[in-house]
């Protein structure tokens, strides 16, 4: 693959990314599937950074610039919120001598090095036509550390850091601890969810959660205007760009809902505003999702959090998708949530404080504990069907991608 | 509306925020950046050129101020020319008292440098206004002692257009022989009223080029000759050292141009005031509509309570129709007002307080077409709980 690289381009690669595959490599059959999507998201992931080789052998997927530009610090961020990966590391390609491997080694990892005070040596030599075993690479390159860098010592039950030299069929490979990827299973392995996402702190990453577990989304996103504003609406934008870094590009549906909520206000007790608006929006939702062939809907209910997410209101809600509806939080405290949202950094986007189409009619008394056949009551004051299509013929779709 | 901007069929009723600026400005700005993009600091003739722009803008200012151009400091705004007045004259004069009065109703510019200041050892008397929003002569003049360093007001209140007593003051420090600096923060006055810091007793004035229709980031800050304030910033011998930092050519040259460009105060004033008296016969037929500011306001900004709809939510609506206004001041971007709940407006009145304000570039239209729409904006939306 190297040598493919140089005759294409005349560039010759010092370094790479190695990444190791999750779950997927146990997934049987479903396998190449598997691999093959988180290639592609790969990819595409990488396109933006660079020009890059991304390639798989031996249940390693190689990481390879193609020329001076690509930038292997950018990629090395882009890869760490790929979904499907288990670990990954930079690593500096040598040709397959001791000659080569030895200075390369120390040179590699000196920055390292001088920051510890012991470590050890581990080769896997995959390639068997090599002519050193693999305890034996193991030995010669630790003797050339200790040679370098005269305040190292071995320690090989807890050593500060772990050299790594694998000789693999293209070229031998040395680095150090691979860091944790984003593991979960690769975004579209899955199928396709509509996640409802307001612009709070929980439905974000309940996005980020099932995009985790391979699905990829399609945000539905209700605007009030002008009950709420440009602002609320960019901030889910923003938001969603977030999870996006994680999730790969979607399309958002804006779906425009101040008339379904003044429709309500008029014609339905106050009591019950909450519940009805939560049906109405879990009916637009699935009728966007079935046009876009998704198969869930997928919400950032908690359970008992708010009024509107009782087990009974949830029932209500829920009573109104004939859809499979993920809740990845609902068994989440809130200080759980939040620490998701500080890692995937949507946090300090969901504090702004804009009004969104949830908290700017809030009755003052909501029924927690709701009956499915008051709340069905309720609605029959209502042209049910014509509000949908409404809302659904005029939903503005927006492109959302991390870069 | 994206449409509605490019076609100028919108409405700009939001000038106390920001204005458009004008032909004259832009075309300086554009002039120093493609041809006199010198640095005036330099001693060949493109620096020369350079710095015969500042010190053209400068006289500008100085004229619009009857004052001599090295009174003149170019600075980023009116927060830093705010800042640098009251900063420096704390520290200028500390030694001769720590006393400083102001109004409750000043902008967070002022406000919180006061509130800094309080922390730093030193004590400040702010002035609560009356029900319309108004300072009276007699507060400030029993406000000021013989401790009093500085005196720092408003020349208009930004979110009702309210005149303050700027005589008062003056005579006060006069006559009381108050070892006191007078600053006077004029970025909403500056343009509108006619304003001679020398002849009033000002020793300091604040005034910002965004507001009389000149870029953003530039505006000046007037020192009496002979005023003292201490440094905030150190670096070069710019704007006698008392700003140091690369002059910004573009931007004062902008200032200098709209400044220029700045109709006769008088004759402006009467014709806005034509506008907002139409505007407050139109809103009179609208019950749910509570008019905030005071009559005898600057015609400029009239506040208004738009019954039970928020304040945020009208807003919206109007802008959906190409209308801009704004709700309280844009500075706080939704927070509550302080300058209406000093004033002891209810809180129901507060969360729907619109601020319309006119410009030179506004025409009674343009009234007409706001009443249209805040009438209809008020049949259709729903009131908020």
């Amino acid at each position: 693959m190297l040598e493919k690289t140089r005759e294409t381009t005349g560039f010759v690669p010092e370094e790479v990314i190695l990444v190791k595959l999750g779950e997927i490599v146990l997934k049987g059959l479903n396998r190449n599937t598997f691999e093959s999507v988180l290639l592609k998201n790969m990819r595409r992931r990488l396109a933006a950074v660079g020009n890059f080789d991304v390639k798989i052998a031996q249940s390693t997927v190689y990481v390879i610039p193609r020329d001076e530009q690509a930038d292997l610090e950018l990629a090395a961020e882009r890869v760490q919120k790929i979904f499907g990966i288990v670990t990954f590391c930079r690593a500096r390609v040598t040709e397959k001598s001791m000659e080569r491997i030895l200075p390369e080694a120390c040179r590699y990892l000196e920055d390292t090095l001088r920051r510890c005070k012991t470590f050890k040596v581990e080769a896997k030599r995959s390639d068997k036509a090599f002519p050193l075993t693999s305890p034996e690479i193991s030995r010669e390159v630790g003797g050339a550390l200790l040679e370098a860098f005269p305040h190292l010592t071995v320690n090989v039950h807890q050593p500060d850091l772990v050299v790594r030299v694998e000789i693999r069929d293209f070229g031998a490979y040395i680095h150090g601890e691979p860091l944790p990827g984003a593991g979960g299973i690769p975004v579209g392995t899955g199928g396709k969810a509509a996640v409802l996402i307001s612009g709070g702190i929980d439905s974000p990453v309940a996005a980020w959660c099932m995009a985790k577990r391979g699905l990829e989304l399609v945000p539905v996103h209700f605007a009030s205007p002008p009950y709420t504003s440009e602002r609320a609406e960019q901030k889910v934008k923003d938001l969603l760009k977030k999870v996006s870094e994680y999730a790969g590009r979607m399309f958002m549906f804006t779906v425009p809902f101040a008339r379904v909520q003044e429709e309500i206000l008029q014609n339905c007790p106050e009591e019950y505003f909450t519940i009805l608006m939560r049906r109405f929006m879990m009916r637009v939702a699935e009728r966007i999702a079935r046009k876009e062939q998704c198969g869930a809907l997928i919400t950032g209910e908690s359970l008992g959090q708010v009024a509107s997410q009782t087990l009974q209101a949830i029932a209500c809600t829920d009573a109104a998708a004939e859809m499979p509806v993920f809740r990845p939080l609902i068994g989440m405290d809130k200080s759980e949530i939040v620490k998701i949202s500080r890692e995937i950094d949507t946090f300090s986007i969901s504090i702004q404080p804009f009004e969104d189409c949830c908290t700017v009619f809030t009755p003052k008394h909501p029924r927690t504990r709701p009956e499915l056949s008051a709340v069905l009551e309720a609605e029959s004051a209502l042209d049910v069907e014509a509000l949908v299509q409404e809302c659904v013929e005029n939903a503005v779709i927006t492109r959302i991608s991390p870069v | 509306m994206q449409q509605q901007m490019t076609a100028g069929s919108f409405v700009y009723l939001d000038n106390s925020s920001t204005t458009k600026p004008c032909l004259e400005a832009v075309q300086a700005v554009l002039h120093s950046m493609e041809e006199n993009w010198g640095n005036p600091s330099s001693l060949h003739s493109l620096g020369f050129q350079a710095e015969r722009a500042v010190e053209d803008a400068r006289q500008a200012v100085a004229d619009a101020l009857s004052c001599r151009s090295e009174e003149i400091l170019f600075v980023s705004g009116g927060t830093e020319g705010n800042n640098l007045a009251i900063l420096g004259a704390a520290y200028a004069r500390k030694k001769q008292g720590t006393h400083l009065v102001t109004s409750a109703i000043e902008h967070p510019a002022v406000l919180h440098v006061m509130q800094y200041l309080e922390k730093e050892g030193f004590s400040v008397t702010y002035l609560r206004p009356d029900a319309q929003g108004r300072i009276s002569a007699r507060q400030v003049w029993e406000a000021v002692t013989p401790e009093t360093i500085l005196v720092s007001l408003m020349a208009v209140n930004n979110e009702t257009g309210v005149l303050l007593p700027l005589e008062a003051a003056s005579q006060a420090i006069r006559e009381k022989k108050a070892p006191a600096l007078f600053h006077v923060d004029a970025v909403q006055a500056f343009g509108k009223i006619p304003l001679k810091p020398e002849s009033e007793g000002i020793d300091l004035l604040t005034l910002s080029g965004h507001k009389i229709h000149g870029p953003k980031g530039i505006g000046a800050l007037y020192i009496r000759r002979g005023v003292h304030l201490a440094p905030r910033i150190f670096g070069g011998a710019q704007e006698k050292g008392k700003r140091p930092g690369t002059e910004g050519t573009p931007l004062i040259a902008g200032l200098g141009a709209a400044v220029r460009a700045l109709p006769l105060l008088a004759a402006e004033e009467k014709r806005i005031r034509e506008i907002n008296l139409h505007l407050r016969r139109r809103l009179a037929n609208l019950p749910e509509v509570t008019l905030l500011s005071p009559e005898d306001a600057l015609p400029y900004i009239l506040n208004l309570s738009a019954g039970q709809v928020s304040a945020e939510t009208m807003l919206h609506f109007l802008s959906s129709k190409g209308i801009f206004v704004s709700s309280g001041s844009a500075c706080a971007k939704g927070k509550t007002s302080h300058v209406l709940k000093a004033m002891g407006v209810p809180a129901k009145q507060i969360a729907s307080a619109l601020r319309v304000s006119f410009s030179r570039m506004n025409t009674i239209e343009d009234a007409d077409r706001f009443a249209d729409a805040l009438e209809e904006g008020l049949h259709r939306l729903v009131r908020r709980r």
